[in-house]
């Protein structure tokens, strides 16, 4: 476990070092350019809390993709369960009037079921035809895509655009006043608190629980799990249901949270960089918190850089997806690890050697 | 009815052959035992590296009808250097190779836009494209005429050609043997003298070659403008290819099918005859449609059998 931490910090810090040479050869300076960066991240309480706004949805995607990792299933679906989710969360939002307190938990059960929704699909495939989930959800990323498309013109539409749904009212908002002030303005929300929530139900699902051991069994040898006794398909079905669910209360955080309603034909990128931030977080629901914590700094920090630099914005998916590559290949990693490991054992015992010869 | 299908023709074909050649070259990395989800990125990285030197070299020699063609070309490189990444990743480090496609597409999509940014100043590169011309004498032709010989590109007839040598290649020289060996058998494969790293880096860098050839037809085509985005043809392409069963014929009936089903999205507003379809059942037709052949290939999938797997030349 340890040595999978080592691995995402070292990806980290090979990716900011390939963001600076980026920088560089593009003749901008590298140092000017993180400083705005971190600053744009971190420089008021208004920053501060725009950075962990933008965390949000990224925690829920990442926590989605891990909770699947687990079981074996590579959930690429994201940004298809997280747009369902939220338009599902939307349309409750949009046709109850009830107290904010009701409708709010009325709004991320209805999220929770729209992802579920979208994720089952691939899960039953998975399960009954032994079809593989990256091609269905990919393909159930595009339903999506095209159903929020429609749907959001012919029953939520808004009052003057056509390619964006109703904004919600202050009753279906995650946003409060209290935060709002607490960080001078940002667009922090209620989602946040969510998500540590779920980080936290995860954590224990899959630590604590049968059914996470399950998971974690059906994932690591399926077949040796079948031959222990676990319902592998039920698993592999249930799982995916939960993933997708997760991913839709993200849409809901996105959706009513971070924006207060739907865009049409955009496929919302957190959900791919959801894989990013499980693969850079090892899976585990606490390495999903801190390292959608960082994507959200990268990513809200860019803005400030791009204003006070001529650095392009897309630094920032640069350096994220850089970082992806040296976690997905991280045997090069250890090679390193141990290399110099070897490297300072033969330094040292050369000198001792250099020092019995005196 | 006939008036609508020769319409629709052109442009479903136009629309095809980039999907077409980028599944070509995803069948060439999975049958030598490599999956490549990184088609996308591969295809977005030929489009830029396409779209970049044929606006430089068009700013040069306006009018110059080569300019295009060495823009092809440098996409296509640009694809099989790109494609490096992936194959070094799945070949020599044994990684996910799903994971290793999907960093190689956000990968492509960031840093082509930011290098488009930098060097042009704008995220969007736009270029003068190839013009769509009819075949003399072929288009008077009863019926193929209309449907395939007019508004046609050079590019059409080169992918064809491609997709013929293709098969070739793959089923009857030795090299299209050893190549399948190593996706279905690598340990056999080794034992008969193949060197299995050495075909999947092939394999893997034919994929990016011919990814990015298709990501820069689209832009010398119907599209005309770099955007950093090929709207997921890279992941239809990788549906093509299990829809076609990886074998080309299969890719050019699966991809042919998705040009015919997305054209008919596309135009059923203009036109009265399809306009009684609820476009949104239009849309989402092709990905509903692919979805049941992926349960009805199930049973019988052609998959190359060590697809997906490292190659360990010691495990047995």
């Amino acid at each position: 476990m340890s040595n999978r931490i080592v691995v995402s910090l070292l990806a980290v810090v090979f990716g900011l070092l390939a963001g600076a040479v980026l920088m560089a050869v593009t003749g901008h300076d590298p140092i000017a350019g993180y400083s705005y960066l971190f600053e744009g991240g971190l420089k008021n309480p208004e920053r501060i809390g725009n950075t962990l706004a933008t965390a949000t949805p990224l925690i829920f995607s990442g926590l989605s993709v891990a909770f699947a990792f687990r079981t074996g299933l590579f959930n690429i679906g994201v940004a298809g369960q997280l747009l369902f989710g939220g338009f599902c969360a939307s349309a409750v939002g949009l046709s109850l009037d009830l107290p904010k307190a009701i409708l709010l938990i009325l709004m991320l059960i209805a999220g929770f079921a729209g992802g579920a929704l979208w994720a089952v699909v691939p899960g039953l495939l998975k399960a009954k035809f032994n079809v593989h989930e990256v091609v269905s959800s990919i393909m159930m990323n595009w339903i999506a895509y095209w159903t929020i498309y429609y749907a959001v013109p012919a029953y939520l539409k808004g009052e003057f655009l056509e390619t964006e749904s109703k904004p919600l009212p202050e009753a279906a908002s995650l946003k409060v006043n209290f935060l709002t002030e607490m960080f001078d303005g940002s667009y922090i929300n209620l989602g946040l608190f969510v998500a540590v929530i779920a980080v936290i139900i995860v954590s224990f699902i899959i630590n604590k629980t049968t059914f996470g051991y399950e998971l974690k069994a059906v994932g690591h040898n399926r077949h040796a799990a079948e031959y222990s006794g676990i319902a592998v398909n039920r698993s592999i079905i249930l799982s995916m249901a939960i993933s997708g669910g997760i991913a839709g209360i993200g849409g809901v955080a996105l959706y009513a949270g971070n924006a207060s309603n739907i865009q049409i034909g955009i496929l919302p990128t957190q959900g791919f960089d959801g894989i990013a931030v499980a693969l850079l977080g090892a899976n585990s629901p606490v390495g999903v918190l801190l390292s959608a914590l960082f994507f959200g700094l990268l990513y809200s920090g860019r803005g400030f850089m791009n204003a006070m630099t001529e650095i392009p914005p897309e630094i920032a998916d640069s350096i994220i997806a850089i970082i992806i590559y040296f976690a997905a290949t991280s045997i090069l990693i250890e090679r390193l690890i141990r290399w110099l490991i070897r490297r300072k054992a033969n330094a040292k015992s050369a000198s001792e050697h250099e020092g019995k010869v005196k | 009815m006939w008036t609508t299908i020769a319409q629709i023709a052109p442009y479903a074909i136009v629309f095809t052959i980039p999907l077409l050649i980028t599944a070509l070259g995803g069948l060439f990395s999975e049958r030598s035992g490599v999956v490549n989800i990184g088609l996308e990125g591969l295809m977005i990285m030929g489009a830029f590296a396409g779209a970049f030197t044929i606006f430089k070299l068009q700013a040069l020699y306006p009018n110059n009808p080569y300019v295009i063609w060495i823009g092809l070309l440098a996409a296509l490189l640009a694809g099989a250097i790109f494609s490096l990444l992936h194959a070094f990743a799945s070949i020599n480090l044994s990684a996910d190779q799903v994971i290793s496609g999907t960093a190689i597409n956000m990968i492509a999509g960031a840093i082509t836009i930011f290098l488009a940014r930098n060097m042009t100043g704008s995220g969007n590169i736009r270029i003068s494209n190839f013009v769509p011309f009819n075949i003399p004498w072929l288009t008077d032709i009863p019926i193929i005429g209309p449907l395939i010989f007019t508004k046609t590109y050079w590019t059409t007839w080169l992918v064809l050609i491609i997709v013929g040598l293709s098969s070739f290649v793959l089923y009857k020289t030795p090299f299209g043997l050893r190549l399948r060996a190593c996706g279905e058998h690598p340990h056999a494969a080794e034992a008969a003298g193949v060197n299995v790293k050495r075909m999947r880096y092939i394999g893997v860098m034919i994929s990016g070659a011919f990814a990015g050839l298709g990501g820069a037809i689209i832009i010398v085509t119907y599209a005309g403008e770099f955007t950093g985005s090929v709207a997921g043809l890279g992941f239809l392409a990788l549906a093509s290819l299990i829809f076609g069963q990886w074998k080309p014929i299969g890719v050019l009936a699966a991809t042919l099918f998705f040009g015919i089903a997305s054209t008919v999205a596309n135009v059923s507003q203009v036109i009265p005859s399809l306009a009684v379809f609820p476009p949104i059942i239009l849309k989402v037709f092709p990905y509903v449609v692919t979805l049941i052949a992926l349960i009805v290939f199930s049973k019988s999938s052609r998959a190359p059998k060590a697809v997906g797997e490292p190659y360990d030349s010691g495990k047995r």
